[in-house]
């Protein structure tokens, strides 16, 4: 075991303290969403409380410091993904309104009809449809690169598919179902040798381990504040300068303007010009927060802690009778999907909260990998920073009880 | 070791989740109407057979959880031989029963279905007992289209 301070940590997290259905709480649905250490919840109390104004616009010293303070939070976002500049960091609702963003503007913009768009079988919704969507309007087409058994993208199918009319591939870091972690340097470095610029959709992978945006050299790169034990209402959209440069704005309103007449209005530079509206102020310094914390623990050793967890509760798993992992590749973050023999995913989900354990139980937003798994659902359990052994076999016990009651 | 959770899963359920009654595809049905939860993927195809405004025969195929699974063979065996206005009857009875919009259940009318009163205590796992009965009353509608319970 390597030396990590697991008791400071879960002390640092408040709600691990809860109890549900008088059980002490074992939170297993992180992949869903993260919760959150006193380091953050501080940080929302103190701008509210202290520091709170509108950005970028008032002359007013609270304005001037919530300005102040965001942008200090987008320099901890530059380089905690060691982005080149700031003007690369485009704030957003999630990562779903980030893949959005880019299918709007520069699919829209840069693509046509006949161009086709790679993504894998393994994608989250929120990978698929925005970009059908874009192949409704404009006439772009949408390729599926295929995965094997084990959850693992098929290289040298997605290769082929990189053809001259690929215009851009847009893939999941590490899935959401499976836990998968995709081969992103070789993937750049294949669509690359054909010009084709990758999005990552790094959601999922953000929170388990170091991300240089620079050393994998994608496109666009984008996460969700949340599940990096950040506010909800948070997103993060890295682009290429060039890239975001020459992509028209998403959304049209205040703040991503140079000058506003009836007959013309002069864009925002960068970031700015994607930024419309009064962004989540409060909820992004508090991202700044989370980062902070990660960083102290180091992404490093937390990659390290979590991948012992992983290879503790899949060992602990293969022992169970009736217990079938859904997702077994070589390289895989902290994600436990499952099904077990006769019985349901949602009962799995009912029975384990009686004993305070959360975990989820459907489609997970992937519905295809579902397809291909011939399941209509899965139970999941995924692990974060603060889980423990402990928790991992109260899980098991638990797995092994509800087998027993379902007979 | 889930003492919680017996109001909601009793015996009963696990005996028709192991052995769902009317489980068959049935052939001669003039009624047949899909299913589905799209939140957990739950499926079933409810067959009926109507003569006179007789519910004669009632069976189902699909796949869902315990809960589902139990509430769709316990309907099925309850409303064969019950006229198409009783069956409507049960309906608003069990779905005032599973959302508690009822304080006092009818028991004696409701019967064996009273087993499932324990999802009303859960929200997330209402619309698993009422997808079956959804689909009854959209059979005897006679609409064409797939229920759904979103």
């Amino acid at each position: 075991m390597i030396n990590y301070p697991i008791e400071q940590i879960r002390a640092d997290f408040p709600i691990l303290g809860e109890t549900v259905r008088n059980k002490p709480l074992v939170y297993l649905d992180n992949a869903a969403s993260c919760q959150k250490p006193q380091a953050v919840i501080d940080s929302i109390v103190h701008t509210y409380s202290r520091e709170y104004a509108n950005i970028h616009r008032g002359v007013h010293t609270l304005s001037v410091k919530a300005t102040d303070r965001f942008e200090t939070a987008r320099e901890k976002v530059r380089g905690f993904v060691n982005a080149a500049s700031t003007k690369e960091i485009i704030f957003v609702r999630g990562a779903t309104e980030a893949i959005n963003l880019v299918a709007q503007s520069y699919g829209k913009s840069q693509l046509k009809a006949g161009d086709e768009i790679v993504i894998s079988a393994m994608e989250h919704h929120a990978n698929i449809v925005p970009w059908q969507m874009l192949c409704q309007q404009i006439g772009t087409v949408l390729k599926v690169a295929p995965m094997n058994r084990k959850g693992e993208l098929i290289f040298e199918e997605f290769e082929q598919l990189l053809g001259e009319n690929t215009k851009l591939v847009a893939i999941a870091h590490m899935s959401n179902a499976l836990g998968t972690i995709n081969p992103v340097e070789r993937i750049v470095a294949a669509a690359h040798a054909k010009n084709i610029p990758v999005l990552l959709d790094g959601a999922q992978a953000i929170p388990h381990m170091p991300v240089d945006v620079r050393a994998l050299d994608c496109d666009f790169y984008v996460f969700s504040g949340h599940k990096l034990y950040g506010p909800s209402g948070t997103g993060v959209l890295y682009g290429k300068q060039a890239l975001l440069e020459a992509m028209p704005p998403y959304q049209g309103g205040g703040d991503m303007i140079r000058m506003v007449t009836f007959e013309k209005t002069q864009y925002a530079g960068l970031p700015q010009k994607f930024e419309a509206g009064t962004p989540a102020i409060a909820e992004i310094i508090g991202l700044g927060a989370a980062i902070d914390y990660v960083t102290a623990v180091g992404m490093d050793t937390i990659a390290a802690y979590e991948a012992e967890l992983l290879d503790y509760a899949t060992e602990q798993a293969e022992q169970i009778k009736g217990m079938n992992l859904i997702g077994q590749a070589a390289e895989k973050g902290g994600i436990l999907s499952f099904t077990l023999d006769r019985i349901h995913p949602h009962d799995i989900g009912t029975m384990l909260d009686s004993l305070g354990i959360a975990v989820r139980a459907g489609h997970h937003c992937a519905m295809p990998v579902m397809d291909f798994y011939g399941v209509p659902a899965t139970a999941r359990a995924s692990f974060a920073m603060y889980n423990t052994r402990q928790e991992i076999d109260v899980l098991m016990q638990g797995i092994k009880s509800l087998i027993e009651v379902f007979g | 070791m889930f003492e919680d959770l017996r109001d909601l899963y009793q015996e009963v359920i696990f005996d028709h989740n192991r052995n769902p009654r009317n489980f068959r595809i049935m052939e001669n049905a003039n009624r047949r109407v899909d299913g589905f939860n799209p939140l957990c993927g739950d499926k079933l195809t409810l067959f009926l057979k109507i003569d006179d405004h007789v519910i004669s025969d009632a069976s189902f195929q699909g796949s869902g959880c315990a809960i589902s699974t139990a509430s769709v063979s316990l309907m099925t065996e309850i409303v064969k031989g019950k006229t198409e206005q009783e069956a409507e009857t049960l309906f608003t009875q069990f779905h005032e029963m599973t959302t508690g919009k009822t304080e006092e259940v009818n028991l004696e009318a409701i019967g064996k279905l009273a087993v499932l009163a324990g999802v009303r205590e859960y929200p997330a796992r209402v619309k698993c007992a009422t997808l079956a009965w959804h689909t009854l009353d959209a059979a005897l509608k006679n609409q064409q289209e797939a229920v759904s319970t979103e």
